[in-house]
């Protein structure tokens, strides 16, 4: 097969890339481009925008022996992943980007391009497995339980994971380190990434004040209605969230407060006991279903956050593009715009985005 | 680089010393650097004292710029223009402005027509506006993408009328064209060792005797006292035997490499692609070939056509690595959407009639499916 192999100067798909070399393919580095300014995202060994990654990618190309080419995705980067993370805050919702940029960049333009170029996949680093079930393909958890990736890749679709491999699916990261250097590339050391990319010294809230401005509104008691302070922008607050609240007067019966929901047009930010923010009732849209919509009354374990615990969950009702699921232990603050991914066992079911969430008692 | 360039530069590379040292090792280095000079001073047209060696075009370029603008700028407040073409190399353009930024330049880019070639018309209108505030005059022999020869004895005669100085980039042209700077009446001249079969890391700004720019390197005061730092001896040896041989053989290498360009210009467009040929269609370089091909990105092409076994290059790309439309075709009038489906096919001593054929063969189906991957992107 002709592969392409994603290189974002990192460590796992580095490796991921030799590995489909040594598997007999014939492969091309690639590596994406995703700032007109390569100076202006962070520096170093974190992100996957740098001009010190792009270098990076470029090194580890030489030593596994692939050409290697940047691809500039950066306007559809701008327009589909940071604008849509800057709108989403505004909107009052809390979006992952990571997933965003899988769904709209990396599996949809990408693949797309690299297809049409006349490669026959593309491979990445990514911590996740690729099952072939007969009856099309699967997306499971990775091996390496603390690495997996299987919740920010919810969102592929059939034709994509027919075009996708995923190498390291198998292994452990630290098994990826030691052949890193066995192979003598010179990222086998480098960190991990964190955060997001293009919010360089890692200041959402700053990041978002700049693109939105200072919005003040007010911090309201979610129980009592009374107005407890101000606030300089409710993008700075995220459902679930306790500090930051800035709130002098503690609760009546002196528990900690927690942000319980956010409404966008007011500007009000709402506080309460951390009781406020179980819910068991999820309403999620813009679904994707990787192998076909599940029946309603099937059981499933949904992931509310990248590397947030499975809980047990029945599906209520869906359709094509959305479901609305009913968890059998409750999940405590789940924010709208978060992505909530359907496990069966190891298997990805689907994801859906969250709209709505509530307690029914 | 022939075995002959690489012989002599292997056997300079054991002469021990540094041309600068008055022992008799360094006199034994020396000698080689000052005969390396007269050769490079006959191929090139000028005298051995006009030789200024330079780390390459770049350097040659930084020193002409900034060096002849800051010298006359200091021999007269009021001279405070610098005309260059707006398709210049980055070399000069960049140097240019940084001096508009650090130095108060007012930088005035020429207009080109849509082959490339500067407006005559309005290079004479910006002068004769006023021509005591103009500093230098910075116009390349020959543009290194597109291909196009510019006009330069116009411009110098033009020049001339009002005694402003120019420089020329001819590191593209020097290795097909016949460049003689004493009759060119250039001012100054870049040229570079690499885009001639010579080693890369050495040119030479050529320099009348009678002007001294500002330096932009500070030290040692070799060259002249206009450019400071250790002689590379062993590379201007190997200079000056590329120099040699590419002179010796330059109208059997000019009409070898028209006749071929030729063939790959016509083939082109014989396989009905919509490539449109960029640059003057006779006014041009011998080895250069430049097309777009609407609907395509010039980045995917140079891959695929990469993986056929055939090196093209695209516009530029940044530090990173990620593509940008040429500049040169925009000032050509090109929308940034076509200036991206550039390519640019050089010929060079050793291309041959199936690198040409290869290429025909391979383009068709290269250009269906980056076209294609075109589409996906809208």
């Amino acid at each position: 097969m002709k592969v392409l192999a994603a290189m974002s100067g990192g460590v796992d798909s580095a490796v991921a890339a030799a590995r489909v070399v040594a598997a007999g393919h014939e492969v091309t580095g690639m590596h994406l481009a995703l700032s007109n300014n390569p100076q202006s995202f962070r520096s170093g060994a974190r992100g996957c925008c740098s001009l010190e990654d792009s270098r990076d990618a470029r090194r580890a190309a030489d030593i596994i022996g692939i050409p290697f080419y940047v691809w500039d995705m950066a306007e559809q980067f701008r327009r589909d992943v940071v604008e849509d993370f800057v709108a989403e805050y505004a909107a009052g919702r809390t979006p992952n980007p990571c997933l965003r940029c899988n769904e709209r960049i990396k599996f949809a333009a990408v693949l797309d391009r690299a297809l049409a170029l006349g490669f026959d996949a593309v491979a990445t680093g990514h911590y996740a497995r690729i099952v072939d079930g007969g009856h099309g393909f699967a997306l499971h958890r990775a091996r390496d339980s603390s690495k997996d990736q299987s919740y920010v890749l919810g969102v592929l679709e059939q034709w994509q994971l027919e075009k996708s491999l995923f190498p390291l699916g198998d292994s452990l990261k630290s098994e990826v380190r030691e052949e890193a250097a066995r192979l003598g590339l010179t990222v086998a050391r480098k960190p991990d990434s964190h955060d997001i990319c293009f919010i360089a010294d890692g200041d959402t809230s700053g990041w978002l004040e700049e693109r939105l401005g200072e919005q003040r509104g007010e911090i309201i008691d979610a129980v009592s209605g009374a107005v407890l302070g101000e606030h300089h922008g409710a993008y700075r607050f995220t459902v679930g969230q306790r500090r930051g609240t800035a709130i002098s007067v503690p609760a009546p019966d002196g528990a900690p407060r927690y942000v319980t929901s956010i409404d966008p047009t007011t500007r009000r930010v709402f506080v309460g006991p951390p009781t406020l923010l179980d819910v068991n009732i999820v309403e999620g849209v813009r679904a994707h279903w990787c192998q076909g919509v599940p029946a309603v009354g099937s059981r499933v374990g949904v992931q509310v956050r990248a590397h947030g615990a499975e809980v047990p969950a029945v599906v209520e009702a869906v359709d094509g593009v959305s479901a609305t699921l009913r968890t059998l232990q409750p999940i405590r603050g789940l924010a709208a715009g978060q992505a909530a991914v359907m496990y069966e066992g190891p298997r990805v079911v689907g994801a859906v985005t969250v709209a709505g969430s509530r307690r029914d008692a | 680089m022939t075995p002959a360039v690489i012989a002599a530069m292997d056997g300079a590379f054991r002469v021990v010393g540094n041309p600068s040292s008055v022992h008799s090792a360094g006199r034994a280095a020396r000698r080689l650097v000052e005969e390396s000079r007269e050769t490079i001073a006959a191929a090139v047209g000028c005298l051995p004292a006009e030789v200024v060696f330079t780390s390459g075009g770049t350097e040659a370029d930084n020193l002409a710029i900034k060096g002849m603008w800051m010298q006359r700028h200091r021999e007269a407040p009021e001279r405070t223009r610098l005309l260059v073409s707006a398709v210049e190399h980055h070399a000069v353009l960049d140097s240019a402005l940084w001096l508009a930024t650090a130095e108060g330049a007012v930088v005035e880019q020429v207009p080109v027509d849509g082959f490339g070639a500067v407006r005559m018309g309005a290079l004479r209108e910006r002068i004769a506006s006023d021509p005591a505030s103009v500093a230098l005059l910075s116009i390349m022999w020959a543009n290194n993408e597109v291909g196009s020869l510019q006009p330069l004895r116009e411009v110098v005669a033009l020049a001339r009328e009002f005694a402003i100085p120019v420089h020329s980039d001819a590191v593209q042209a020097f290795a097909s064209e016949h460049v003689d700077f004493a009759a060119s009446g250039l001012c100054a001249m870049t040229v570079s060792a690499h885009k001639y079969g010579g080693p890369m890391g050495v040119g030479a700004l050529v320099i009348r005797r009678d002007v001294t720019p500002t330096p932009v390197l500070h030290g040692g005061g070799q060259e002249r006292d206009i450019r400071s730092g250790t002689i590379p001896m062993p590379l201007i040896v190997g200079m000056a035997a590329a120099f040699q041989e590419g002179t010796a053989r330059l109208d059997e290498h000019r009409a070898s490499i028209a006749a071929l360009r030729d063939r790959l210009v016509s083939g082109v467009q014989q396989l009905d692609l919509g490539a449109e040929l960029r640059g003057h269609p006779t006014e041009r370089l011998p080895g250069n070939a430049h097309f777009t091909f609407p609907g395509c990105e010039g980045d995917a092409l140079l891959m695929l056509l990469d993986a056929a076994g055939i090196q093209v290059s695209t516009g530029s790309a940044c530090s990173a690595g990620v593509p940008e439309a040429s500049h040169v075709l925009l000032a050509m009038g090109i929308d940034d959407a076509e200036a991206r489906g550039a390519v640019r096919f050089s010929l060079g001593r050793t291309t041959t009639g199936e690198d040409v054929d290869a290429l025909l063969a391979a383009l068709p189906d290269v250009v269906a499916r980056v076209r294609r991957a075109g589409l996906m992107l809208r």
